[in-house]
């Protein structure tokens, strides 16, 4: 029996935790809302308030089920403040939101240690609870001056759902039924469905007789009273059912919202029904493809062939089905990501005395469920190091002539197969002579060395760099952009940086829409076949043999309108045997990665195929110059290219370091190093 | 291998350890039964490019990739044709898989641990080790291999930067 329960405790701590993010988005979202106004106090948005209830409630409900005792104290008198709330008997002052934060986080610490069992600081959770107790009590004696007098007191927004099925004699008491639908109508929003289950036969209807019947929605701040009002004069001559509809099947929250606020942690993934639905539709098809196929090979005759292509091209369509909507189950909203900041950023800027605000602009953007997890921890850091040291003190704005409030915008988007994000806020921007001092003082360039504003701006990637002057516990602790850098690495990704002094700073991340599965192009080099990722493929061209240079100590450069960029040949890269040294027999693959350029020479241009990645380093170790490797349809092995790594050999110019061999037929024994 | 060893203290008529030999350049060797997963056919692979030339490329084993070695190559022999007998042992060091291209495969046989000695000091400086021990089998000398050491991935890294100069397509 313990064993069972302890099965669910696992569920409730997930869903409580799930709960508390939720409280704590909408109470961030309340003050964010008075804070625009500038006022102290907010007009709740009632379904605002309604969701951070229902948060607290099913918290409150199921840790009394499963007897957290501790929960379900701190649990109820947040609920009752939250009722409080509701009725109007509260007003969410900022103290009062600032409070009520408080307060989730005191939930979350007594959930963690319901979970792990260890003891939370239970002085500080007295504490909020005290002041959470006393709330009410000196709420009256605070002059309510504030509080919106536009709406009427009751005005909540309620869903009235009315049934309104006149009785036949209707007409003969002198009512019409138009009327009151009218009137309301004028009430609020109003949704009428007529019922004419009753209607007779055309031959049947008596002109005199109401037939009909109506259903009717009503939204709006209504008190129950009006509505009986409309209806007091028909009330004896109709049945009449008037129910208060909960809010929450009003605006439901999409499935999106309740997937992204999920716990990072949790081992489980939500998934929207709709996808399992494409799932299952998908796998449906696939089985009368199968069954399909088997009817044909069972009595194979070639008068079947085409049916059998036909089948064939089906089944090829429903496993490139069945693939996307696997691999969209792992997707997930960056908004899951980017709303963990929020918390983060209104308690820092709190503490800084900064006003800072967060913008969201794509946030509905999906990405691999992976990548979202290690995503969070340099996303973070990004946007601390942006509040800390890229926003000014409010002061210091209105003296640069900016406004008072900072902006931190996290803007994400799909290009190609990459998902961009870009963090940027208008502060100070990066200092370069500062970062430039800062990386002498370490011993991390030469003072004489001659650097470009790039390449200063880059120094802070380095590990052990920073430059805060007094080292604060929100940021500056010594895990640097290093590590940030190390992280969209690790996850195949890029970041990059662009700062303008006192105009602000921005780091775009790239980042790949998913690690299992890529989008390639294959091309021929020699009897090799390899893949290059579509994301880092420009354009592909002839080469025009007069465009190609070659300076002094530099590599092979290739001029493609007006714009020069290191030559690659593949074939000697790969000692791979080249069908032609002829440069007009090959083609000119244009690729790039993190913002350069170069040209890759190859044979041939094969297929644009998606597939399926496989680690090199599993049973074998790293290989420059290659990502990863792939099965082909076949069943031969292909080598995915390290777009990134090629270009970087290219600029660093390693390459062709040896005496140049190429115009030789015996280029495949030249011996190139690359290391 | 602990369970092997241990049927070998029941009784001395058990013996110590299963081999399984092979020929490579007119030389048998042999390889610990317990580490071989399978053996098959020789197959094309694909070249890694910058790998050592006795790193053959990478196989296709139900859609795991595979390392493959030419151990003659691996041991300074000359490349030899692939014909019917070559092929490809795979094998498998604490979860790494490596195939093993050899001549042929011979047998399956037992050694009995009085009949192991250790590699005489001045057997080639070169692969020494590789080379496990010496087994005097029916009149035959054979070569016990390290399995381990010969596809263990600081061997193949090691090898790569004094190799690679040599290194052709």
């Amino acid at each position: 029996m313990a064993i069972d329960m302890r099965q669910f405790h696992q569920t409730f701590f997930e869903e409580s935790l799930e709960g508390l993010a939720n409280m704590e988005t909408e109470l961030l979202h309340l003050e964010k809302a008075a804070a625009n106004k500038g006022q102290e106090t907010v007009a709740a948005d009632p379904e605002i308030l309604n969701t951070i209830f229902r948060a607290a409630h099913s918290i409150k409900g199921g840790s009394s089920t499963f007897g957290f005792e501790d929960v379900v104290g701190f649990a109820h008198v947040l609920e009752s403040r939250l009722d409080a709330m509701r009725d109007g008997r509260l007003t969410p002052t900022r103290n009062v939101i600032s409070l009520l934060l408080l307060s989730v986080d005191c939930l979350r610490s007594l959930i963690i240690s319901a979970r792990t069992g260890k003891e939370g600081d239970n002085n500080a959770i007295d504490s909020i609870r005290k002041q959470l107790e006393n709330l009410e009590s000196e709420q009256p004696s605070s002059p309510p001056l504030t509080v919106p007098v536009l709406k009427p007191p009751q005005g909540t927004i309620s869903h009235w759902q009315i049934t309104f099925r006149p009785h036949l004699h209707l007409f003969h008491t002198g009512n019409d039924p138009l009327r009151i639908l009218r009137e309301l109508d004028d009430l609020g929003e109003c949704r009428v469905q007529v019922d004419i289950s009753s209607l007779p036969g055309w031959d049947q209807i008596k002109p005199e007789e109401c037939y009909l019947g109506w259903k009717i929605e009503l939204i709006g701040p209504i008190p129950r009273e009006t509505i009986n009002e409309i209806f007091s004069w028909v009330v004896d001559d109709c049945s009449l059912e008037i129910d208060r509809k909960p809010m929450q099947s009003l605006a439901p929250r999409s499935i999106a919202e309740a997937v992204a606020s999920m716990d990072a942690q949790a081992g489980t993934l939500r998934v929207s029904v709709p996808k399992v639905d494409a799932l299952i539709n998908t796998v449906g098809e696939l089985v009368i493809t199968q069954t399909m196929l088997s009817l044909i090979a069972s009595n194979f005759s070639f008068d079947n062939l085409s049916r059998l292509f036909a089948g064939i091209t089906q089944l090829e369509r429903n496993t490139r089905e069945l693939q996307e909507s696997v691999m969209s189950i792992r997707m997930l909203p960056l908004s899951f990501a980017f709303n963990r900041l929020l918390r983060m950023a209104h308690d820092m800027s709190q503490r800084l005395g900064k006003k800072v605000e967060l913008i969201f602009q794509g946030e509905q953007t999906e990405i691999d469920k992976t990548v979202i997890d290690r995503l969070i921890d340099p996303l973070m850091h990004l946007a601390r190091n942006s509040l800390d040291h890229g926003i000014e003190l409010p002061a210091e704005r209105l003296a640069a002539g900016k406004p008072e409030t900072g902006y931190i915008t996290l803007k994400a988007y799909q290009k190609g197969g990459n998902v961009v994000i870009e963090v940027r806020d208008d502060g100070r921007g990066l200092s370069h002579e500062r970062i430039f001092a800062k990386a002498v003082e370490r011993g991390m360039v030469s003072s004489s060395s001659n650097l470009s504003p790039e390449e200063i701006a880059e120094l802070i990637f380095l590990p052990g760099f920073s430059t805060t002057e007094s080292v604060s516990d929100l940021s500056g602790r010594g895990v640097g952009m290093d590590v940030v850098r190390n992280n969209i690495r690790s996850l195949g990704g890029s970041v990059e940086i662009a700062t303008q002094p006192g105009r602000g700073t921005c780091f775009t991340l790239r980042l790949p829409l998913t690690l299992a599965i890529l989008d390639g192009l294959s091309v021929q080099v020699g009897d090799q076949t390899y893949i290059l990722p579509l994301v880092n493929i420009v354009e592909s061209v002839r080469i025009l043999p007069q465009q190609v240079s070659r300076p002094v100590g530099s590599s092979e450069m290739y001029g493609l309108r007006k714009e020069f960029m290191p030559l690659l040949r593949l074939n000697e890269l790969f000692h791979v045997e080249s069908r032609s040294t002829d440069f007009s027999q090959g083609l000119l693959v244009i690729v790039e990665a993190e913002g350069k350029k170069a040209g890759l020479y190859v044979d041939d241009l094969l297929d644009q195929q998606q597939v399926v990645i496989k680690n090199l380093a599993t049973h074998y170790r790293k290989v420059e110059g290659i990502s990863a490797a792939t099965i082909l349809g076949d069943g031969t092995v292909a080598m995915i290219l390290d777009v990134p790594g090629l270009i970087r050999l290219a600029h660093t110019g390693t390459v062709h370091a040896t005496p140049h061999a190429g115009d030789s037929p015996a280029s495949s024994m030249a011996t190139p190093t690359l290391n | 291998m602990e369970s092997v060893h241990a049927l070998g203290l029941k009784g001395p008529q058990t013996s110590d350890k299963q081999f399984l030999t092979f020929r490579l350049d007119g030389q048998d060797y042999g390889i610990s039964i317990l580490k071989i997963q399978e053996i098959k056919g020789w197959d094309k692979v694909t070249p890694i490019p910058n790998s050592p030339a006795y790193v053959k490329g990478v196989l296709n084993l139900r859609g795991v990739i595979v390392p493959v070695i030419d151990l003659r190559l691996r041991f300074g022999l000359v490349e030899a044709e692939r014909d019917i007998f070559t092929v490809i042992i795979v094998a498998n060091v604490g979860g790494r898989l490596a195939g093993i291209v050899v001549d042929a495969v011979s047998d399956v046989i037992n050694v009995d641990s009085e009949h192991l000695c250790e590699a005489p000091e001045y057997e080639g400086q070169q692969n020494r080790e590789f080379i496990k021990g010496l087994a005097q089998v029916e009149g035959k000398l054979l070569v016990l291999l390290d399995i381990d050491r010969l596809v263990n991935p600081e061997s193949l890294d090691k090898t790569t930067a004094a190799t690679s100069v040599a290194v052709n397509g």
